[in-house]
């Protein structure tokens, strides 16, 4: 029988909100599940779109922060404050409400398989998210890859997802650095990531990691620069800029 | 260390694009290797940088900055100019190939 | 039928009766920056403002000549075809009206030029006749980069789109040539009071 690829447009879906609780200070963590979902790749992002009763819209992109192989699929969204879009995730969203998605998107910032080297995430702010699918679905295959990821933030209450990073599999390192206020006590990292705190506890270039990028604009433009400066092959560094797109 | 002020372009990187080229293209055009008009540089199209903060969105050559592709969607209209693209390179998933349709019946 | 997300509004403030073109929303105090580029830096020694196409004679102004000009202040509403509109705008700046003075022209249309690429075309007459400036303050301050600094064109009975930001200069022609977003299906003319959008509005 001749094979017939069909592909499918990809088409917004109505997502059931199975739970929402706040993960940090500024970021929520939203759990959906949405009825046409053929899985996702580690990196995957998908759209949120917001209508009005006037038919006015509003879209943004989130990662997705769960593994694969967890049933739904869950997004970690950081409020701000004069955005149009996150507090109307975090505020007014209530379990059981329908959010309208189409994804999952974009095969480019995604877990590297072509080829078993080591690899290198950093993070900065809610750029954590898209790593923490990955953490979780290597983690899930048990693979032996050496994985690390650095993470910057504000302060030890702003790490997302830290409950699930304390608890790694041998293979995986996590160092996470704090810019601004360090606790008592404090034994991780402390100040932005600059390219000293990059030579010191990323995977050297001589091991050609596969990095994956992904924070803020000024942040992804500041460290993809100090990595080609260590001698990273750019080919090897993908980067996820984020900021609020869409309009004012 | 980066101009402060450039993160005031709100630029980001392509892959962002994915979801409305979708409105379009049933493969991810992200993934597609773009060839800039302009400087014949070669690279995904998630490696290009996006302006977002615009009438349409603007995806720009990452070595000469020169616009490789436009798109918008309004209302029941979608527009996409390629002009800034020489070439546009696909690679379709294994089992979409006739290779791939071959070794899935057992036929290679 | 169609979906709407429980209690999801856009938010909109009143705006006096007869302000706000079709389509329009007041945006209050903020001011939203749109870009479809980097933003360009051109320092001032290297800055000039030229007319030049269709005239007798190429006409440029250096930064400093061009700061010797007659200025105004102007006091605009502006709209942007993204939908939101801004009042009572202040702006200072040289009206087109002095940079065209004693240029001899056939032209009938002009192109807007600006670093980075960025072109914007328009109806000559739509710039003379005190209805455009070539302003390098807002607010009394100088203009932010961000906004178009140092100078960028203000032609405020148009979408925003036709103010050219980083502006360098006019190209007089004697054939319409659409710019950067009226070759992509934008409006050609762009009057926001009769909501031309997109090219067929």
């Amino acid at each position: 029988m001749a094979g017939t690829a069909i592909r499918r447009r990809l088409s917004w879906q109505r997502a059931e909100v199975l739970a929402l609780h706040r993960e940090t200070r500024r970021a929520w963590r939203l759990s959906l599940r949405p009825p046409d979902w053929s899985g996702h790749l580690p990196g995957q992002h998908v759209d949120v779109r917001l209508t009005a009763a006037d038919g006015y819209t509003a879209q943004r992109s989130y990662s997705i922060a769960s593994a694969p192989a967890e049933p739904g699929i869950e997004l970690v969204v950081e409020r701000l404050d004069d955005g149009e879009v996150s507090p109307y995730l975090t505020d007014v969203l209530r379990e059981g409400d329908l959010l309208e998605l189409r994804g999952p998107i974009g095969g480019y910032f995604v877990w590297p398989t072509a080829t078993a080297g080591p690899v290198q995430l950093i993070a900065g702010g809610s750029g954590v998210a898209p790593f923490l699918s990955m953490l979780g679905h290597h983690r899930a295959t048990g693979h032996p890859r050496p994985v690390r990821l650095l993470y910057s933030a504000r302060t030890v209450d702003d790490v997302i997802g830290r409950a699930e990073l304390e608890h790694q599999p041998a293979t995986v390192k996590v160092h996470v650095t704090l810019t601004r206020e360090v606790p008592a006590g404090w034994t991780g990292l402390t100040g932005r990531v600059d390219a000293a705190l990059l030579a010191a506890h990323t995977v050297s270039p001589a091991q050609a990691p596969h990095l994956l990028v992904c924070g803020p604009t000024s942040f992804v433009e500041t460290v993809a620069s100090a990595l080609m400066d260590l001698g990273h092959d750019p080919g090897r560094v993908k980067t996820e800029r984020f900021g609020a797109t869409g309009g004012p | 260390m980066t101009d402060p002020d450039e993160a005031a372009d709100r630029r980001l990187d392509a892959n962002a694009a994915a979801g409305p080229l979708a409105e379009l293209f049933t493969v991810d055009l992200t993934v597609a290797v773009a060839t800039c008009v302009g400087c014949g540089n070669s690279a995904p199209l998630a490696a290009h940088l996006l302006y977002a903060n615009a009438p349409a969105l603007v995806v720009r050559c990452p070595d000469c900055a020169g616009v490789i592709l436009r798109y918008a969607s309004s209302g029941s209209r979608l527009r996409l100019d390629l002009t800034g693209a020489r070439l546009l390179t696909v690679t379709l998933p294994a089992n979409e190939t006739a290779e791939g349709k071959r070794h899935q019946q057992g036929l290679a | 039928m169609s979906f709407v997300s429980r209690g999801f509004a856009r938010r909109r403030r009143e705006a006096p009766p007869g302000r706000l073109p079709p389509g329009q929303y007041d945006v209050g105090d903020g001011f939203p920056v749109l870009s479809a580029g980097p933003t360009p830096r051109t320092s001032l020694a290297n800055w000039d403002f030229r007319v030049q196409g269709q005239v007798d004679e190429v006409r440029r102004w250096s930064w400093a000549e061009f700061q010797g000009l007659p200025r105004e202040s102007i006091s605009v509403d502006v709209h942007c075809v993204t939908s939101w509109s801004k009042f009572d705008t202040r702006w200072e700046g040289v009206s087109v009206d002095t940079l065209l003075a004693d240029v001899v022209t056939a032209a009938e249309f002009a192109v807007a030029f600006s670093d980075g690429g960025y072109t914007a075309n328009l109806p000559l007459a739509d710039l003379t006749g005190g209805q455009a400036w070539v302003v390098d303050t807002y607010d009394g301050q100088p203009l932010e980069p961000e906004h178009g600094g140092p100078a960028r064109l203000l032609v405020p009975h148009l979408y925003l789109w036709k103010s050219a930001k980083w502006v360098r200069g006019l190209v007089l022609t004697l054939d319409d040539e659409p710019g950067f977003w009226e070759t992509f299906g934008y409006h050609n003319y762009g009057d926001p009071w009769r909501e031309q959008r997109y090219a067929g509005d």
